[in-house]
């Protein structure tokens, strides 16, 4: 029965080649840690792509009651940790997953960085990651506000105050993220969560496009 | 690739109508012991994550995730604090040549420089090996970057107490309690107990909240009138039964906040 669903789309829109692509490459010897243990800092990367899987599972459970406004935004998390059912593991996820994401992202980088990976053909594939790096860190810095409790926002109003010595754009950089020169408030809560439930994602998904594509084509970096 | 005039489509579509085998590479030409991707390696990596995964549960479920209170911008005594990973920059704009009339060394040059040297790492380490001894000078320049994060993130993070800052930052929940004024009882508490205990029964620094006691209602009336710990007896003024109704009235809301 599923055989014969299967071939009725394949012979529409003939899928078998489009998986077969990711699924049919070979795993060299030297990255399995099947065969020599050491391989585990191989996982860094794939452990890194899981708990993004994480974060983006565990933050749209959490727009489901979280409310960007600055009025309801505390009431809304405090509701959801001690109210909603199992609310308390959800933001736990999303809470410690940020921690373990930026764990795992430098684990990877050294791994890569020690082990000279990035050296040609694969100088492009490293500024892709550490492109995600930084929208890492600008999803974490951003994310941090969202609660709207003591240490969010004042710790957003250290980093704008940050952005506003910058020469030059300081100030039109602090408005551009804090939505007024001087006021860390309202407008600053919607676009914190704007940049952080639309804008970074959707660069983050590209970037990560980008990295997997470039790892299927170029293959995993031989043994040193 | 197939082409030519002989090639059929499924319909008007540009979907090859003939079928060709899927069958998975061969790769046992490929030097080493390689294994297929699919499926015996991703069941392997399958392993590995279900593992990772129950780590990080149980890392959840033994620490909830911290709330603080409700963001107070009035707060001027609130000492501001970033999440951990953005302590070593925090801690880098406290020294002298960071900060102060030297503020775009500490949050520009010296930041520009490292997360720079990061992103065209490729192209300033640009020789042929890839071992660490084949490179001295950009493994060591990495090494030198995670000592000093390292030592920036720990002179940091050890100024903290972090357990009496989470102690006083606690978040206070909003009240549930049900003041009922139209209570018959409620002019008896105005009258005799509200100075001390609170338009809401939350308490006040002479007196005890009274929201959540567990005394009964014979209690209750003993205590309004003879006192009890710091409570001096003869504070109750009324007739008997404005107390039966004082008593009434602090049971039910107990009652409300339950």
């Amino acid at each position: 029965m599923l055989q014969k669903i299967y071939d009725w789309i394949d012979d529409r829109i003939d899928i078998t080649p489009i998986w077969r692509d990711i699924a049919d490459h070979e795993v060299p010897e030297h990255v399995n840690p099947a065969h020599n243990f050491s391989a585990f800092v191989y996982c860094f990367g794939g452990l890194t792509f899981f708990v993004v899987v994480i974060q983006i599972l565990s933050g749209m459970f959490l727009t489901m009651y979280y409310v960007p406004d600055i009025e309801n935004a505390w009431k809304s998390v405090y509701y959801l940790q001690s109210e909603v059912a199992h609310g308390q593991i959800v933001r736990g996820m999303h809470h410690w997953g940020a921690s373990v994401v930026i764990v795992m992202l430098l684990l990877h980088t050294l791994r890569v960085f020690f082990q000279g990976a990035y050296k040609k053909p694969r100088e492009l594939n490293w500024i892709v990651g550490v492109l995600i790096f930084f929208v890492m860190l600008g999803l974490g810095f951003t994310g941090y506000l969202l609660p709207w409790d003591n240490k969010a926002y004042f710790a957003t109003q250290v980093g704008l105050e940050i952005a506003e010595q910058v020469p030059f754009i300081g100030t039109e950089l602090k408005t551009l993220l804090a939505g007024d020169a001087s006021i860390v408030g309202a407008q600053t809560l919607t676009r914190f969560f704007a940049i952080h439930v639309f804008f970074l994602p959707a660069a983050l998904f590209a970037l990560l496009a980008v990295h997997f594509i470039l790892i299927r084509r170029q293959g995993i970096s031989g043994p040193l | 690739m197939h082409r030519g005039k002989d090639m059929k489509f499924v319909g008007d579509s540009r979907i090859n109508a003939e079928k060709t085998s899927q069958i998975p590479k061969d790769y046992s030409e490929y030097p080493g012991r390689t294994e297929a991707f699919w499926p015996n390696f991703l069941l392997k990596e399958w392993l590995v994550g279900a593992v990772f995964l129950v780590g990080f549960l149980i890392l959840t479920l033994a620490h909830p995730s911290p709330l603080e209170g409700m963001a107070d911008p009035t707060d001027a005594a609130y000492i501001p604090l970033p999440d951990w990973y953005f302590l070593f920059l925090y801690e880098l704009l406290k020294y002298k040549y960071a900060s102060g009339d030297f503020i775009l060394f500490g949050i520009l040059v010296l930041p520009g420089l490292a997360f720079g040297a990061l992103l065209l790492a490729p192209f300033l380490d640009n020789g042929p090996g890839r071992r660490p001894h084949q490179r001295p000078v950009a493994v060591g320049m990495m090494l030198l970057a995670l000592v000093s994060i390292v030592w920036l993130t720990y002179t940091s993070a050890s100024h903290v107490n972090w357990q009496e800052r989470a102690e006083a930052n606690k978040p206070i929940p909003e009240s549930s309690v049900v003041v009922d004024k139209e209570h018959e009882g409620f002019a008896a508490f105005e009258a005799n107990c509200m100075t001390c205990h609170g338009a809401e029964l939350e308490g006040s620094a002479a007196a005890p909240t009274l929201v959540g006691i567990e005394y009964s209602a014979e209690e209750i009336a003993t205590i309004a009138k003879e006192g009890t710990g710091a409570m001096p007896a003869g504070i109750f003024t009324g007739t008997d039964e404005e107390l039966d109704q004082l008593v009434d009235f602090i049971i039910t809301v107990n009652e409300s906040a339950k």
